[in-house]
């Protein structure tokens, strides 16, 4: 899983029938320090995110399985919404 | 899944037979906000779409999820087409 910022939304009328009624969300990887790393790209959300909030993501077909049984065509799920997280900074 | 735009289309006579009559797109990745990134990539169409428009691509083994792509070789599908982008300010 990975950490990310969801910082927008995508509306798609005409799409594949498995994805009615589920939000896609455009989401920004970030590394421990909350700077942008990598680039955007669009999740299922299965958790209720909104824009703005810090959220982790899963990465291949495993996006599609909160909507089991229905077989999503995701390759990148929002499944949590991060309260805060704690890290222990090491130094040379 | 990426957003990307179509730009053109791909015609192939000899190919595996469980790709017969299913089309396909050279699609141009994009970010959010319309600006062109990464290589060109050929998706199969699952949603009637066309040349200029942006859409929404699900890449690897996910991709066979699309509707009609049970089993196919396949690894990367239009599944939507985008009506609008909105990301929030300074984003």
């Amino acid at each position: 899983m990975q950490l990310a910022k969801v910082i927008g939304d995508v509306v798609v009328t005409r799409k594949d029938d498995s994805l009615t009624g589920i939000k896609l969300m455009v989401v920004q990887p970030i590394a421990a320090d909350g700077s942008n790393a990598g680039r955007t790209l669009v999740a299922v959300d299965a958790v209720g995110a909104g824009v703005g909030e810090t959220v982790f993501f899963v990465r291949g077909k495993e996006a599609s399985f909160p909507f089991y049984p229905t077989e999503v065509p995701a390759d990148a799920g929002i499944v949590g919404i991060v309260d805060h997280y704690d890290l222990e900074e090491f130094t040379n | 899944m990426i957003l990307a735009r179509i730009v053109g289309t791909v015609v192939a006579t000899r190919k595996d037979p469980r790709l017969v009559s299913n089309k396909l797109l050279v699609a141009r990745p994009m970010d959010p906000h319309g600006k062109s990134e990464g290589n060109y990539l050929v998706a199969v169409d699952t949603v009637d779409a066309g040349v200029g428009e942006t859409v929404l691509i699900v890449s690897g083994s996910s991709a066979r999820m699309a509707s009609g792509m049970k089993d196919c070789p396949v690894d990367a599908a239009v599944v939507g087409i985008v009506d609008t982008v909105e990301v929030a300010a300074g984003d």
